[in-house]
């Protein structure tokens, strides 16, 4: 039947098609070398401010002017959130909600919730527009592109404040972020380098193509690798941050190719069921770099493991919250970019950080071991 | 309808059958031996159990959604089910080891409850179970999240993750599990007057009625067993990779994958339990052998897609 | 059916036209109406105005294109799940192709739709020629597309021209065009439906497929075109998903669900999963209720995850309101 050649043809015809399309499609390029140096040489430098308190500090001294939004009284802060989908954007926004608290001049806060979806996103925004209730939005997207028109037409009519993932605009009044996710990458990266002998294998467990603070983690990782003839980068691969996933992958690979020297992730969510999967086979655990979650800290604690921990903190929540309550009251803030200093957790002070009493996915960076409700409200104990 | 001719039927039929050989085994067999060709280590005996316990909650779950599609129906709730065991018990457990076993009972008696009422729905509103499984989808998706405040919190003591993740002299636990639970499941279907009334549910909902049988008792234990399954794959998939909010994403589609791979046949009538178990063992063999040739990841559904399309192609025209 | 209507009087048949609007439409209107006040008094964001209204509407287009097209294969009995998919794949190649020149609006646009229509006669051989079952079927194609687009692009690809986001955001009349967009587009399905020859055929298909068999209908043929027409609105959804946006990647039809949104919507409408009942104006009142759901619940500010839980409950009680007294055997 010829319906049924057609069938055996499909897969390779799939297959063909599929490669000449992603032979086509140009390379969706997220490098930029100068601002990759640019960050390599912020990691390096001293934030202004006060180092108890972090999310207050800059990593550069330029400032947005806002004393025409100037409010007196009490104002209305807005939050589009593009969901809350995972841990870090869970203790992000419990942080957020404790911070303000802390201030009198927030007469009424309006959240909304994207569930992670762009277009339901730029529905809400005009949703929120639409209402005039707004004296601040505050903007979390869920993708780069998609996101930017909504937040120039937000632009348009009030003080926006974008933060976690980045627009392709600088009309926000202040875009907060850490360092950078070239930072982030090189830098574990450059620990397995360091840390590894001639003829390494290097496995990179990846969540999800397309966010460009995941992306760019990887592709500053990716070109040290690819520059480094001592070492062999075996595969990378999306963990969709599956659990199970992450750790059927490692299990693949460990038979694929017998032996795994380090493991480079872009985000730690899913590295202790990577770490489960060399347990329970018996290896050794290879060299891993992590985020600052609680578990993977505490597992690298345990087993004493060769480990680093660049971070993404979460006090950026804060952040978002108190630079709103400084355009309230028409105050400078740090902009078009507030840089906020970006820790590394190393094996110095990966004691410092390991919380006990906090739950498995809680992020050592929240900034909140201050705060009223602390620990409770972040669900660990006292 | 096949299963109840042949129990009446004379020797020549049992003969035929005989020879109809589910095709899913040789299409497992084919599979595993391009593994073995394309790396030798798949001949040893850890990484073949490595295979068997990572497929074994799709293996019992697979079964459960069995009973539903024979019985006619789907249970679209299982994926979002097993999310919602998984946060419930790291909630409520928090790395207290000692109970392990209360939960354990407690996810099944969950499991059970939640297939009741989606059986409930289907037999006594008359809501087709696409649409009521996937409001009970939503309803428990977000019911999850909503007590797990958005993420996993709490522990899953290793005493509870043990089913999932433990071997006893090198063979995984899981993997008892399987088979004590298809055990149990084969002679529920294809021994007992249950599972001949459910064949009959599924084939001629009418003729059932009018031969007197509880149809919508039937449909309801159906659903019940499938509930029961997500129970137990659910602590077999927290024991295998531990909490996450994601844990059952995409379970509902590949347990029916699984299923019809094995031959069960949709809407209802056919299908039988050791096909359907060896279904979901060749869908994770497939996902491994695609990796050992190095197929990009999303290839996976591409190939996903044409089997299970194949499959059914394949058994409409045998029917 | 349609046949009828012509010959009545006037009157008459403005009463039967009213008659024709779905149950589901007033109950649309009466949850537009009590949620008045209890916006007045609970909204955190402004209440009921204009513009939710006009936001309500406007967010709930794209689902209803793909629902108005899921209506036609569920009228025949089947159904599609590669929606979401093509939905991905249309948005993607449109930004892909037009890579921000305006120039090739008129070539993607035509090619893309033709690309979907084209996704839907395969899904169409596979139900009718090959009998699989439609659930199956579909989940399979839109497997195999989700499988090529995620090996091709990573990311978004392109960008559609400033232009060609004027299908989502421009305004005539001084109202948003995409409510214009709905309107010709609801119009225009009903009329395919009520009036034609080919409208009736859907129905007797779907209401008994060997009766209209034997009563000479090519039943191949009719669902076929269905599955076509529901591909070729996946595909009209995608582009136009794509100008809100401003560019596609391969998760954004998977991520609004719109495959299971979709049947959702056709079924709260009214319509029937085993086919012969349905139409048009219920799946828009479908597409609305849960996008008022949404624009409500925003504004009243409940939780996320209560409000999936409370979309899931209203999905089966609204089912359960058509078919509760149903004497049928379903499944």
């Amino acid at each position: 039947m010829s319906l049924k050649r057609t069938f055996k043809c499909l897969p390779v015809a799939a297959f063909a098609v599929s490669m000449a399309m992603s032979a086509l499609a140009e390379d969706a390029d997220f490098f930029d070398q100068a601002e990759h140096d640019r960050q390599i040489a912020m990691l390096g430098a001293t934030p202004i401010g006060d180092p108890a308190k972090p999310w207050l500090q800059s990593m550069t001294d330029n400032f947005r002017d806002t004393s025409k939004y100037k409010k007196n009284g009490a104002g209305t802060i807005c939050f589009s959130n593009a969901g809350i989908f995972n841990p870090w954007q869970v203790v992000g926004y419990k942080t957020m909600r404790e911070e303000i608290k802390l201030h009198s001049n927030i007469k009424e806060f309006i959240v909304t919730d994207g569930e992670g979806k762009d277009d339901k996103q730029i529905a809400d925004i005009d949703d929120l527009l639409a209402s005039k209730k707004c004296d601040v939005l505050l903007v979390t997207p869920n993708t780069t592109a998609a996101l930017t028109p909504a937040v120039e037409r937000a632009c348009a009519q009030l003080p926006v404040i974008v933060f976690s993932r980045g627009v392709a605009t600088e009309c926000p009044v202040t875009f907060i972020t850490p360092v950078g996710g070239y930072a982030f990458g090189a830098q574990a990266a450059r620990f397995i380098i360091d840390a590894l002998p001639e003829g390494g294998n290097v496995l990179a467990l990846r969540i999800a193509p397309g966010v460009d603070v995941l992306e760019t983690r990887w592709s500053a990782a990716e070109r040290i690798f690819a520059a480094e003839p001592k070492i062999k980068l075996i595969g990378s691969e999306f963990t969709n941050d599956d659990r199970a996933i992450a750790k059927s992958i490692v299990e693949d690979y460990l038979q694929r190719f017998n032996k795994i020297d380090a493991v480079w992730m872009d985000a730690g969510a899913t590295s202790v069921a990577a770490i489960e999967a060399f347990e329970d086979l018996g290896v050794d655990i290879p060299v891993f770099t992590g985020e600052d979650q609680q578990d993977f800290l505490a597992k690298w604690k345990e087993k004493n493991m060769t480990a680093i921990a660049p971070t993404y903190p979460t006090f950026q929540w804060r952040t978002a919250i108190i630079a709103a309550t400084q355009i309230l009251r028409g105050e400078k803030v740090p902009g078009p970019i507030w840089y906020l200093p970006q820790p590394t957790i190393t094996a110095d002070t990966l004691s410092k950080y390991t919380q006990a009493t906090m739950p498995p996915q809680h992020y050592a960076l929240c900034g909140c071991e201050g705060m009223a409700g602390y620990p409770e409200v972040w669900g660990g104990w006292k | 309808m096949s299963i109840i001719s042949t129990k009446s039927g004379t020797l020549p039929k049992r003969f035929l059958r005989l020879r109809a050989i589910e095709p899913i085994y040789f299409i497992l067999i084919a599979i595993v031996a391009a593994m073995v060709l394309s790396n030798p280590i798949y001949l040893d005996y850890g990484p073949m159990m490595q295979l068997l316990r990572r497929s074994s909650p799709l293996m019992v779950l697979a079964v459960g959604q069995l009973f539903v599609i024979v019985s006619g129906g789907f249970d679209l709730a299982v994926g979002s089910l097993i999310t919602f065991l998984i946060l419930i018990c790291a909630l409520l457990l928090n790395g207290n080891p000692e109970l392990a076993y209360f939960a354990i009972a407690l996810c099944v008696l969950v499991g059970l409850m939640s297939g009741a009422v989606n059986g409930l729905i289907v037999s006594f509103w008359k809501v087709p179970s696409i649409i009521a499984t996937l409001g009970m989808l939503l309803i428990l998706r977000g019911g999850g999240l909503y007590m797990s405040g958005g993420s996993a919190r709490g522990n899953l003591p290793d005493t509870f993750r043990a089913l999932g993740r433990d071997s006893v002299f090198g063979f995984p636990v899981s993997l008892i599990v399987v088979i004590v639970f298809g055990a149990v499941a084969w002679l529920i279907l294809h021994r007992t007057s249950f599972g001949r009334q459910l064949y009959m549910v599924g084939s001629n909902p009418r003729a059932a009625t009018l031969s007197g049988v509880n149809v919508a008792g039937i449909r309801i234990a159906a659903f019940m067993f499938s509930g029961l399954s997500a129970a137990i794959a659910a602590t077999l998939l927290s024991g295998f990779s531990g909490v996450s909010t994601s844990a059952g994403d995409g379970y509902e589609l590949q347990a029916i994958s699984a299923a019809v791979l094995g031959g069960a046949v949709l809407l209802g009538g056919r299908g039988s339990v050791f096909p359907v178990i060896a279904g979901a063992l060749a869908l994770h063999a497939l996902f491994t052998l695609l990796n050992i040739w190095g197929f990009p990841k999303p290839m996976r559904d591409v190939v996903q897609g044409l089997i299970i399309i194949c499959a059914v192609a394949y058994s409409a025209r045998r029917k | 059916m349609h046949s009828l209507i012509v010959n009545l009087g006037p009157r008459v048949r403005w009463r039967r036209i009213l008659r024709r609007v779905p149950p589901i439409f007033w109950a649309l209107m009466l949850m537009l109406l009590l949620s008045v006040p209890l916006l007045a008094v609970y909204s955190r964001a402004g209440g009921m105005s204009w513009a939710f209204i006009s936001n309500m509407l406007e967010r709930s287009v794209t689902l209803a294109i793909v629902a108005v097209g899921q209506t036609f294969v569920i009228l025949v009995g089947s159904v599609d799940l590669s929606v979401a998919f093509v939905i991905s794949l249309a948005a993607v190649l449109a930004s892909f192709i037009m890579q921000g020149d305006p120039s090739m609006i008129a070539v993607a646009v035509p090619l893309i739709l033709l690309g979907g229509a084209l996704i839907g006669v395969v899904n169409g051989v596979l139900v009718t020629r090959l009998n699989v079952n439609p659930l199956i079927a579909t989940l399979g194609t839109g497997l195999i597309i989700q499988g090529v687009l995620n090996t091709s692009f990573q990311n978004f690809a392109g960008s559609v021209p400033r232009e060609y986001q004027q299908l989502a955001y421009g305004r005539l009349l001084g109202l948003p065009a995409p409510i214009f967009l709905l309107a010709a587009l609801v119009a225009l399905a009903s009329f395919v439906l009520v009036r034609t020859r080919f409208g009736a055929h859907l129905y007797a298909v779907g209401g008994n497929k060997e009766a209209a068999r034997l009563a000479g209908i090519r039943t191949t043929r009719v669902i076929m075109l269905a599955h076509a027409i529901a591909g070729l609105l996946a595909a009209a959804a995608g582009l136009f998903l794509v100008s809100r946006l401003g560019s596609g990647a391969p998760w954004v039809g998977p991520d609004g669900i719109y495959d299971l949104e979709s049947i959702a919507a056709v079924v709260v409408g009214g319509a029937l999963l085993a086919g012969g009942r349905g139409g048009v104006f219920g799946t828009l009142a479908g597409v609305l209720i849960l996008g008022f759901i949404d624009s409500l619940f925003n504004q009243l500010g409940i939780d996320p995850y209560l409000k999936q839980v409370l979309r899931g409950a209203i999905i089966i009680a609204a089912v359960a309101v058509y078919s509760i007294r149903s004497r049928e055997e379903v499944a």
